[in-house]
């Protein structure tokens, strides 16, 4: 599986940790009428079968915190982009 | 059987005589053969015994898919288990072993199971040795093991190098059969990138072992060209003896070359074998058919082999499989087995076809139509057969064609399920595709001609078509024949795992009619083999068993490898110290001066402890606790994660990762800090210091100096984006050494250029950037994870040993002494600091006593989480101190804590303990413990219970910090 690093270019997948599903947002409270939000945080994974946007690590590369959108099925991979332009772009979206 | 080398032919060397041992005998055969074909030249029929039944075998087949001629190759540290002697190359002092028979491959005991046959049917293992349940383990188990088993395994290293590498390509080709070739040739002209792989020892595949008629010259002369041609090509890589094991994402194809093993030894330099990643843009699948055998009785008896397996071994090999021969079959092949093998001089008894009517020429050969072979007679070697109509033919050898299954295997390596062809009897490859297509009699394409257009169209790129060659067709006509029912004999289908035909039907009554159970109650297909020549059988008998068609039946997944693969393909270099890389801290050249004994901590190589002449590790590390309690000692804490962190936003980034407060940190100042997880559970700790208003450095444990640095990047990138601040990691740039005790101050005083060291210029928790020995940039830490006066002090790696030696020196008139991890153990359960054993994963910052460091004025990672219910428990497990009443006792890390009166047993578990440690200082064990709501228990007396090592003992409950509570020494 090759990943196209917006850094580095496309890399094979055994430079890259991977963490999970990129979906859930922290919330940005911490007032206790939040800690459902916080818990499904924390806890709670989608399982898809399909299309899925994930946190990867480029651990053994530029060390750059990706979203990389993949199919669980078929394993294509559509494309990654920086944990940080991923995170803004989901603020800018809120 | 009497099998013999025939006079001329084959593509064999003549004039070499290559020398070889079987089981001790020796045998004298030729360059290019195998091993199974020298075998056969010498009239070694008699090859292996089977797996469950110790029936003898001799080969089936004359290539990768050889489930019998399974035999121990090479000996010592070289000795390879279960290679198919059909794909082992002839090499000179080459010496092979038969398996799987005691007390001879000639005399087997282990063939009286094949008189209680009708006990071994499908299911026997789980019906008969259910009960009673204890038997199994120790009884059953190993009886089971030791009478079917293969080859055993070398316990000595092998003293040869394997390899790994890397490829890319536009085309990868996978066969170089007619298909493969103008599939390669088709790419190639084009100037793409080719790779041409394949698993025999020489290219062309087919053309090897077949006569053909291709461009007006023999099909060998025709490959040679195209051989030719390629090699010339800059852009092409020819791959012979490499099989392609698998197909996964993204288009890689794994890939096992052979590079020696057709030698006695590999050459210098060169790896035994080499494991290739192969990324192609486009790959073809030309893997070719399998043919398939029938299942009639005694279709395992050494002289029945697959007609192209007979044929193979004539062209090829110039070996005959018995001097009288029955071919038989349901298909046209027969007829052209009958002409070839007559062609060599080997008497054809019968063609004996299933089918009514053919219009193949038998070139005057007596056909007996519509009839079947039931049994071949014999036993170690046939002498005849029986037909399902009584007639009995006298003859050496069977030569039997069932009809051809396309080599789909890596086709379907990425879950697609192959379809049924009725028309073809095959199942065919599913689309994968563009990036993967299939081509040739893989395809179902069972004509020459049809092989040669099928390989260049879809080698060709861009539509730039190559000419094809016109080739003379053999006659292609095909009916069912799977099973033939009047057999006598058991008709094996696996011949590897001794499953027969009527295990099928049996596995359908009872139940396991779905193919994947079948597969498992009758382990059909299950070898190392993979069901490669019966799986189609038995999806056929299945299927008729069950009223389903061969469709609903289906196959069974599909599953990397193609072939076995030897671990070291796998492990490539990497064994042994190159494994994984050796860290060795900056002050190593130090330590092992000083006589330091190494612990392997992670990759990591720490001091442990410095022995003197005589001394234990208990010893050793109790004399350095106390010269360090007594003076000064001085250890090296290098392998401390060491974070740079560095920017306008850097307190605030700390205030996020930490529980505690970094933003208000005092610059020139040290802070405890202590990290969670962001469901509140304690991650990591250390120190953390600035050095100036947007400069700190962090330290974290030695164990999870990299997890954290991920974390922290994980942390600033996908979280807090907006925050101004850099961080990398200086671990390996920066030697740091520990001195601690009275003595520390007037020790390290004489390395400061010009700081004079006080209580006011060097406080407690003091970090500062210094200058030693006339120039050397340091920073010094006043910190102590010992509990005496003590400091750290951290120079550039390059100088790390020269300032140890130095610090050394200056300690010298006070008796300086190094100490390892062993004694910095000792002092912090001493003082009850926590380490690993209590930093578990499990626990909170309110467990370890230090709930009132946790900030309630900022969000941090792990903040919310770490107040849910069961977290704040008071009755959670708490560390706290525990020694025995008895101070002559040793409690035992591990030991779980009972209350006073108890009885033993996990119902009544209160908590355990994390670690002990002899102390110097106490002149007893004490340890720390976990302990339910232990806090408020200081001073119970308790049971320490080691159910594991039997031990029980009273201990009693203290404060964490056994030894010097006030902190005096501290600050003395």
């Amino acid at each position: 599986m090759l990943i196209p690093c917006p850094h580095c270019g496309t890399r094979p997948v055994e430079e890259f940790t991977f963490l999970g599903d990129a979906a859930p947002t922290r919330p940005t409270t911490n007032d206790p009428s939040s800690m459902e939000a916080w818990y499904e945080y924390v806890y709670l994974r989608n399982n898809p079968r399909g299309p899925i946007e994930e946190y990867a690590h480029h651990s053994g590369g530029c060390r750059s915190w990706l979203v990389v959108s993949r199919n669980t099925e078929t394993h294509e991979v559509f494309g990654a982009v920086t944990a940080r332009d991923f995170s803004k772009a989901k603020e800018a979206k809120a | 059987m009497t099998s013999y080398r025939l006079d001329k032919g084959g593509l064999i060397d003549r004039s070499t005589a290559l020398r070889f041992t079987f089981d001790g005998a020796l045998h004298v055969g030729h360059q290019g053969d195998t091993l199974a074909s020298a075998l056969l030249a010498n009239g070694v029929t008699l090859m292996g015994r089977s797996f469950k039944y110790h029936r003898p075998r001799s080969v089936i087949t004359a290539g990768a898919a050889e489930p019998n001629a399974l035999v121990e190759l090479r000996e010592g540290g070289r000795k390879e288990a279960n290679t198919r002697a059909t794909m082992v190359e002839l090499y000179d002092g080459l010496v092979s072993k038969s398996q799987n028979n005691w007390p001879s491959l000639d005399f087997d005991v282990g063939a009286i199971t094949s008189l209680a046959s009708s006990v071994f049917v499908a299911g026997f293992y789980y019906k008969t040795f259910m009960w009673p349940k204890s038997f199994w383990e120790k009884i059953y188990e190993p009886i089971i093991r030791r009478a079917a088993g293969l080859g055993t395994a070398s316990k000595l290293p092998d003293p040869d190098k394997y390899e790994k590498s890397y490829a890319h390509c536009d085309v990868l080709v996978i066969g170089s059969g007619p298909t493969g070739l103008m599939a390669a040739l088709a790419a190639a002209r084009s100037g793409k990138r080719v790779i041409l792989a394949d698993e025999g020892s020489a290219l062309g595949g087919s053309l090897l072992n077949e006569q053909e008629e291709i461009g007006g010259q023999s099909g060998l002369d025709f490959a040679r060209g195209v051989i030719a041609e390629l090699s010339s090509m800059p852009n092409v890589t020819l791959l012979p003896r490499t099989t392609i094991i698998g197909w996964f994402d993204g288009n890689i194809f794994g890939a096992v070359e052979r590079v020696s093993d057709h030698l006695r030894v590999p050459d210098p330099y060169e790896p035994r074998q080499r494991y290739w990643k192969i990324h192609a843009r486009r790959a073809v699948l030309a893997a070719g058919a399998e043919e398939r055998p029938v299942a009639f009785g005694g279709n395992d008896m050494p002289g029945v082999m697959t007609a192209t397996a007979m044929r193979t071994y004539a062209n090829r090999y110039a070996a005959a499989a018995g001097r009288s021969v029955v071919v038989f079959g349901g298909n046209d092949s027969i007829y052209r087995t009958a002409r070839v093998l007559k062609s060599h001089g080997i008497h054809v008894e019968a063609i004996v076809d299933s089918r009514k009517e053919s219009k193949a020429d038998a070139a005057g050969i007596p056909v007996l139509r519509g009839a079947l072979v039931a049994d071949a007679v014999g036993g170690k070697a046939v002498k005849s057969v029986h037909l399902a109509d009584g007639t009995h033919i006298n003859c050496e050898a069977v030569a039997m064609s069932g009809g051809w299954s396309p080599i789909v295997n890596l086709a379907c390596h990425r879950g697609k399920k192959p379809v049924w062809d009725a028309n073809l009897l095959a199942f065919l490859p599913p689309d994968n595709g563009p990036a993967f297509t299939v081509a040739g009699s893989a395809a179902g394409k069972m004509l020459l001609s049809e092989c040669l257009a099928d390989g260049a169209a879809k080698g060709a790129v861009d539509g730039k078509a190559i000419e094809i060659p016109k080739s003379r067709d053999e006659a292609f006509a095909i009916s069912p024949l799977w099973w033939v029912k009047e057999s006598h004999d058991k008709a094996f289908i696996d011949y590897q795992n001794d499953s027969t035909a009527k295990d099928l039907p049996l596995a359908a009554r009872e139940g396991y009619s779905d193919v994947e159970l079948a597969k498992r109650y009758t382990t059909t297909g299950m070898a190392t083999d993979q069901g490669k020549l019966g799986n189609i059988n038995a999806i056929a008998i299945l299927a008729e068993a069950t009223g389903r068609t061969m469709d609903e039946v289906g196959t069974t997944t599909f599953r990397p490898f193609y072939t076995p693969v030897s671990f070291g393909a796998f492990t490539g270099p990497f064994t042994g110290h190159h494994f994984q890389p050796v860290r060795k801290t900056p002050l190593h050249d130090w330590a092992e001066e000083q006589g330091a004994v190494f612990v392997e901590t992670g990759l990591w190589m720490r001091s442990s402890w410095f022995p003197r002449e005589g001394e234990d590790w208990l010893a050793s590390a109790s004399r350095e606790v106390l010269a360090t309690r007594g003076a000064v000692g001085i250890c090296d804490v290098s392998t401390l994660g060491k974070i740079d962190v560095q920017g306008k936003d850097a307190g605030q980034f700390l205030d996020k990762l930490y529980c505690n407060t970094f933003s208000t940190l005092a610059v020139g100042k040290a802070r405890y800090g202590l990290m969670l997880r962001e469901d509140g559970i304690v991650y990591d700790d250390g120190t953390t210091s600035r050095l100036a208003e947007d400069h700190y450095v962090m330290t974290t444990t030695t164990a999870n100096a990299a997890k954290v640095m991920a974390q922290m990047e994980f942390a600033h990138q996908a979280l807090f984006p907006d925050l101004d601040v850099t961080y990398v990691s200086v671990t390996e740039q920066w030697a740091q050494m520990a001195v601690a005790g009275p003595k520390a101050r007037p020790t390290l005083q004489k390395l400061m250029d010009g700081l004079v060291m006080t209580d006011e210029s060097v406080p407690y928790m003091a970090a500062l950037e210094v200058s030693i020995m006339g120039g050397i940039p340091a920073r010094l830490f006043r910190l102590s994870f010992s509990g005496e006066h003590a400091y750290e002090l951290a120079v550039p790696a390059d100088y790390g040993s020269m300032v140890a030696r130095a610090v050394m020196q200056a300690g010298d008139e006070f008796g300086i002494t190094p100490y390892g991890v062993e004694a910095l153990s000792i002092m912090r359960i001493e003082k009850g600091h926590v380490a690993g054993g209590e930093l578990n994963g499990t626990t909170t910052a309110g467990d370890l006593g230090m709930g009132k460091m946790v900030s309630t004025k900022k969000d941090f990672i792990g903040r919310m989480m770490a107040q849910r219910e069961g977290l704040i428990d008071p009755n959670r497990q708490q560390v706290v101190g525990i020694r025995p009443v008895d101070p002559a006792d040793r409690i035992r890390s591990g030991a779980h804590i009972l209350k006073q009166d108890d009885t033993p047993s996990m119902a009544n578990d209160q908590g355990y303990i994390t670690g002990v440690a002899w102390s110097p200082m106490l002149d007893m064990w004490v340890g720390l413990a976990l302990l339910a709501n232990g806090r408020a228990r200081h001073g119970e007396i308790v049971q320490a219970w080691d159910g594991l090592r039997g031990h029980r003992l009273m201990a009693e409950i203290c404060d964490p910090m056994h030894f010097d509570k006030e902190n005096k020494r501290l600050h003395a």
